[in-house]
């Protein structure tokens, strides 16, 4: 199983950043581990002491809402990171995930990883590296949608600047 | 009713006058028009290029060609235009009934040649309105589907309600053809994806390598998606992408759509990402 997780880490490329020796470590600590259509992954609120390397499948990411139940808030495909809020305290999960359809991962201990972060500075910065640019693709993201750059003159509050 | 004559070239500058005869409701605020004119063939339209379309007394707009229908008498088509109701002269042109005339000018600018990606892998990329210039790209790639390699359809759009041509992207879906449709404000109904088109790249099933990208869409959707189609490997030539500005006269005189040294209503509006990104971002263009 060690050796069937290894051969997925290391040949993602977000984790590009790390080592052999620190592909190993990090390898070590995960798990395979499917999700069935429909089924939670984790609730908001909950402890944050996991993250998955999604290999294929979707994953929803949701809130509750009151009056609205769970809201969906972005959708993952496979090839990315899942799970960001064990890297700060509270290490609680601000959002919830749900796998869409039929989804394979890798499930990685969190709070052993962290805690080798924090013991092997080298490492904890190879893992940020490999975090990071998923975060701040997804804060693009999150930025376009923003702008909603598809709403018409009205719905953008411009109405009259278009023929 | 009074007979419309074809569009002999008189002048440019003059729109001739099509009528309207077919009209599809796709959204709340866009509308597909198909028109024609009573005596000889039409221009001939490639998919990229557009029509200067006049609503006589009021006004006249680029709006890309959707398609070109050909009614099979082997003389008259149709030329197909999709337009979203956002200021007078698009309120006016889309709510034109059948029978209704319009003025038609062109056809203008450069095509998307998607012939030339023959033996490639073809990605489809685009956002709201977007979608309706790349129609016929993808209905001319799965129509010929031994001449390409995989094709790719990534769809974005504000709300499933503003979701263009939905039931023949279904269609495409079960012809070998990747349809992947993401959404930035679901509704409770909306069981897709949520979140950028960007966002859908990274699962496209193309070898970048060997890939050709189409693109259309706000221009800030389309230079986050064409840094990331590069960045996955695709060559920024094999990149094109339809640039919209104020087009008034479409032959390059009147330069109001003047992006830097590109006339776009001449130029482009197709044109590879090699090419439009140092205009892009330039602030003062």
């Amino acid at each position: 199983m060690t050796d069937e997780v290894t051969t997925r880490v290391s040949s993602h490329p977000v984790f590009t950043h790390l080592t052999g020796d620190q592909l190993a470590t990090l390898a070590g600590e995960g798990t395979p581990v499917a999700y069935a259509p429909g089924e939670r992954i984790f609730a908001e609120g909950g402890p944050a002491d996991r993250f998955w390397l999604v290999d294929a499948g979707s994953v929803a990411l949701d809130m509750r809402v009151p009056g609205r139940g769970d809201q969906i808030v972005e959708t993952l495909i496979g090839g990315t990171l899942l799970g960001w809020s064990w890297l700060h305290a509270p290490y609680r999960w601000h959002f919830g995930a749900v796998a869409r359809e039929a989804t394979t991962t890798i499930a990685f201990d969190a709070v052993s990883v962290r805690r080798r972060c924090d013991a092997d500075p080298a490492f904890g910065y190879a893992i940020l590296q490999s975090f990071t640019p998923v975060i701040v693709q997804r804060l693009q993201a999150t930025r376009l949608r923003v702008l909603d750059l598809y709403a018409s003159p009205a719905q953008a509050g411009r109405a009259g600047a278009t023929p | 009713m009074t007979t419309l004559v074809a569009p002999v070239a008189a002048s440019a500058a003059i729109p001739h006058p099509y009528r309207v005869v077919a009209r599809r409701v796709d959204t709340y605020d866009t509308v597909t028009l198909e028109l024609a004119h009573d005596i000889g063939p039409l221009p001939a339209f490639a998919a990229g290029q557009f029509a200067m379309l006049t609503a006589y007394g009021i006004g006249e707009v680029p709006i890309s060609v959707s398609g070109v229908v050909d009614t099979g008498d082997g003389r008259a088509r149709r030329l197909v235009h999709t337009l979203r109701a956002v200021g007078a002269v698009t309120n006016a042109l889309h709510a034109t009934q059948p029978g209704g005339v319009v003025g038609v000018r062109g056809p203008y600018g450069t095509p998307w040649d998607e012939r030339s990606a023959a033996g490639r892998d073809v990605v489809v990329v685009a956002g709201g309105i977007g979608l309706a210039p790349l129609r016929p790209v993808i209905r001319a790639v799965a129509a010929e589907r031994a001449r390409y390699g995989r094709l790719a359809v990534l769809v974005g759009a504000r709300t499933p309600a503003d979701l263009l041509f939905a039931e023949e992207l279904s269609r495409f879906g079960g012809n070998d053809v990747e349809v992947r449709v993401t959404v930035d404000r679901p509704d409770d109904g909306w069981t897709g994806h949520v979140g950028v088109v960007t966002t859908l790249l990274a699962g496209a099933r193309v070898d970048p390598a060997n890939s050709v990208a189409f693109v259309c869409g706000p221009d800030v959707m389309m230079r986050f998606t064409a840094q990331a189609l590069v960045a996955q490997g695709i060559p920024a030539e094999r990149v094109r992408v339809s640039l919209e500005r104020n087009m008034r006269c479409g032959v390059g005189w009147c330069g109001h759509c003047q992006l830097g040294p590109v006339l776009i209503c001449r130029d482009g509006p197709v044109v590879d990402w090699a090419r439009a990104e140092p205009l892009m971002n330039v602030r003062e263009l």
